[in-house]
């Protein structure tokens, strides 16, 4: 018999990760976004991105938009978990395969380069509805909207145009149709 | 005009709202302006502790004991980290407390200030909810808020911290109305659907049992009343963890003992086997559960929880059922005897041979040790003690340790709410403040703190406490000179490599006492044992009793780390005798 000297049990059995996007109405006070933050943190769980802002002025209700990664049974705790804390309204789940759901991202790119350089940078964003938001002789900064792969392919696409630099949020998402989630 | 008033007011006409009549506190800098309101509030009496930690238990042991929050007021900085200890334990154990610290003026919040620390982002983890209150006028609202989040649902710790300007400015306090009571209400989310199935799979049932935990306590003695009423009308046996003994009498024929790594060899192979579990309040703990990919491989599951979060997340369950302890057998029973009027008769054939089978693990006995005419034996001690003080309505805490296990296998608990201990977060020096709160909450009554000695000298000082106050609290000591289950892994983990866990230099418990102004009491031999016990008893004062006990004796039956409940480890009285066959006998 193998001699343990652990005084709790083994790890069980890795279970599949799948990505989810949970969507988390709360109050716009202070220390919300620790207290939300904290217990991924505490807990183990993973945050990929994080997106947050005030969605209701007059209510003070913000929108915490956060994907994640975890077995089934870890999902379910963090719904559960987030529903636990007191300034929370209402939580969301999707999965990232769930069809019904709108996922973006908006990127910033700041290039630097010549004229050439820069037209086939904006022409390779374009069909990211591509935004110009600053123009001048030497650099662009421009504006995407896409899913994070989509992105992630661009930063590294971009490079040969000269990206000096690359901002970009977390995702938000929306349920497609007339049906708003209760 | 309305009368207007302080903030420091405004906590105290809050608490009086409340209905609370103890705090348990400690002044500082920051809390000064409270501090000096409290003479002109009669209804409340404040305790004066030693260490925040101290209060934080005792305000638990007051909680437990009574089932009413506990209040706890500590100053800003080291006030509010010493009372961390506390809170975390609340937490873990489910134990309705409310904090109110102090904290550094508003305009020095940031600047490092003097005894400034950020105790709402320290106590975040460890509270349900807490607050900074920063408007005088959100003062009372917060309050009353933070009461009413620590008593609902799941029970649990708040707390609320006032900056000292808050605490000095002025404004109106509207009485508080007393909303209908939510508690249960809201938190029922179980259907009529979902107590049928349980009924249904309660008919089903051949190898049925009942694991009952925290949660009835918490639920109020009528679900108590409840639980034995149910438990009686269908013959099942039944097991308790740590924190539900009490809830059902452990004298009864149908109480199969703690289970869990101490738990009995009944409790523990009825829990492997059974083909029905039904788990009443409590949360499949690693401490319960073992290894946990064989935990009782063949059952249907059944979990009533008021925390819905509780519910798969370390075992999958077929039927959760969430709502409070109470409402729940409340419905099952009805359902049961509208249903199926002779439930009980129909019933007892079916589960027949499994009651010969639990038999069968009982008569192992695994609770025996070895007796010793020398040496006090630690068990032993516990037993002469649960003898000679089963006729009084006594309340026992305990520190956290073998005397805690041994106090839970052999001290038999018949009400809820008589037994405190640490459970969930496991904190040596729990028992003793945690006896001064239960001593104030119920003044007559006989209140024991059972205690290893290393643990005791945590929170020793409070002590002091009880004898200002007059609190004749009993701390019995069992004295092996050792971190009692620091030793026991060491000798069965770590090839007897007793790192560290020897205390060396012991104060003299008597004389200690004595500095204390209290009594001391000291028992060397079995013989001496009763009477001394008896003194003890018999003294209307603190006491501390220092109990010396056998310095080898290890704490069975276990269930070593990462097994199965089916391979658990017996006394010394069975691996001796070789009555143990196959499984259970597997050493670590």
């Amino acid at each position: 018999m193998a001699n343990s000297k652990s005084a709790y049990s083994f790890a069980g059995k890795k279970q599949k990760l799948d990505t989810h996007i949970i969507v988390v109405w709360v109050d716009n006070e202070a220390g919300v976004l620790a207290r939300v933050v904290g217990l991924f943190s505490g807990r183990g769980y993973n945050i990929e991105s994080l997106a947050v802002a005030e969605v209701d002025q007059s209510l003070n209700i913000s929108r915490v938009t956060i994907v994640t990664t975890g077995t089934p049974q870890v999902i379910d705790q963090i719904k559960l978990q987030l529903k636990k804390l007191v300034p929370v309204h209402k939580v969301a789940d999707f999965k990232r395969e769930d069809k019904n759901v709108i996922f973006k991202e908006m990127a910033l790119f700041k290039l630097v380069g010549n004229k050439i350089k820069l037209e086939k940078a904006f022409k390779a964003c374009k069909k990211y509805d591509a935004v110009i938001l600053d123009k001048t002789n030497k650099s662009h900064v421009i504006q995407i909207t896409a899913l994070r792969r989509e992105i992630d392919s661009m930063t590294s696409n971009l490079k040969k145009f000269g990206l000096v630099s690359v901002s970009r949020t977390g995702a938000v998402a929306m349920t497609r149709g007339a049906e708003v989630f209760k | 005009m309305p009368k207007l008033y302080s903030g420091a007011e405004i906590v105290f006409k809050c608490l009086e709202d409340q209905g609370v009549s103890n705090i348990f506190g400690y002044p500082g800098g920051a809390v000064l302006p409270i501090y000096d309101e409290l003479k002109n509030f009669k209804s409340i009496k404040h305790y004066l502790v030693r260490h925040e930690q101290g209060a934080g238990h005792a305000a638990e042991g007051y909680a437990r004991s009574t089932g009413k929050p506990g209040v706890l007021l500590v100053t800003s900085g080291p006030g509010a980290t010493n009372a961390v200890t506390a809170l975390t334990d609340a937490y873990m154990d489910s134990v309705p407390l409310v904090c109110i610290s102090g904290q550094v003026p508003t305009h020095l919040i940031g600047t490092d200030a003097f005894q400034e620390c950020d105790t709402t982002g320290i106590t975040r983890p460890c509270t349900k909810h807490n607050w900074l209150v920063k408007d005088v006028k959100d003062l009372a609202k917060t309050i009353h808020k933070a009461f009413e989040v620590s008593t609902t649902g799941r029970p649990g710790p708040v707390l609320v911290d006032i900056p000292k300007d808050i605490q000095f400015q002025k404004t109106n306090y509207i009485n508080y109305k007393r909303k209908i009571k939510l508690k249960g209400k809201s938190h029922n989310q179980f259907s009529k659907n979902d107590i049928e199935e349980l009924v249904n799979l309660l008919k089903k049932a051949s190898k049925p049992i009942f694991y009952t935990g925290g949660g009835v306590v918490n639920s109020g003695p009528k679900a108590s009343e409840l639980l034995r009423e149910l438990v009686r009308a269908t013959g099942f046996p039944i097991t308790s963890t740590l924190q539900g003994l009490g809830c059902y009498p452990a004298d009864d024929n149908q109480f199969l003992g703690m289970l869990g790594m101490h738990g009995t060899y009944e409790a523990n192979n009825a829990m492997y086997e059974c083909d029905l579990m039904i788990n009443i309040g409590a949360r499949f703990d690693d401490r319960i559960t073992g290894k946990i990919d064989e935990f009782s491989p063949n059952s249907k599951k059944v979990h009533i929880d008021i925390d819905p979060s509780s519910i798969n997340k370390n075992v999958k369950v077929d039927l959760a059922i969430v709502g409070d302890v109470k409402s729940v057998i409340e419905s099952t029973i009805k359902t049961l005897k509208k249903t199926k009027h002779d439930f009980l008769k129909s019933n007892k054939q079916k589960t027949s041979k499994w009651w010969e089978k639990i038999q069968k693990w009982r008569s192992r006995r695994s609770l025996d040790y070895i007796g010793s005419e020398e040496t006090i034996k630690p068990q032993y001690a516990v037993e002469r003690l649960y003898e000679l003080t089963k006729d009084k309505d006594t309340y026992i805490t305990t520190e956290v340790g073998q005397h805690q296990m041994w106090a839970a296998q052999h001290y038999k608990f018949n009400k809820p709410n008589r037994w405190m201990t640490s459970g969930g977060l496991g904190t040596m020096g729990y028992g003793l403040p945690a006896a001064v709160g239960v001593q104030v909450a119920h003044p007559n009554k006989l209140v024991i703190d059972i205690a290893g000695e290393a643990s005791v000298l945590m929170t020793m000082q409070e002590m002091s406490t009880a004898v200002q106050y007059g609190l004749p609290i009993k701390i019995f000591i069992l004295n092996n000179e050792y971190m009692g289950m620091v030793r026991q892994w060491q000798e069965l983990l770590h090839d007897k490599n007793y790192s560290e866990s020897y205390t060396a230099a012991l104060p003299d418990f008597v004389k200690l006492a004595e500095a204390y102004g209290c009594v001391g009491l000291r028992a060397k031999t079995p013989e001496e044992l009763d009477d001394k016990i008896i003194e003890m008893l018999n003294t209307d004062q603190p006491v501390i009793f220092d109990c010396l006990v056998d310095k080898q004796e290890n704490c069975f039956p276990m269930i070593p780390s990462g097994k199965p409940h089916n391979q658990m480890l017996l006394g010394p009285n069975d691996q001796k005798s070789k009555k143990i066959t196959g499984k259970g006998r597997t050493l670590v």
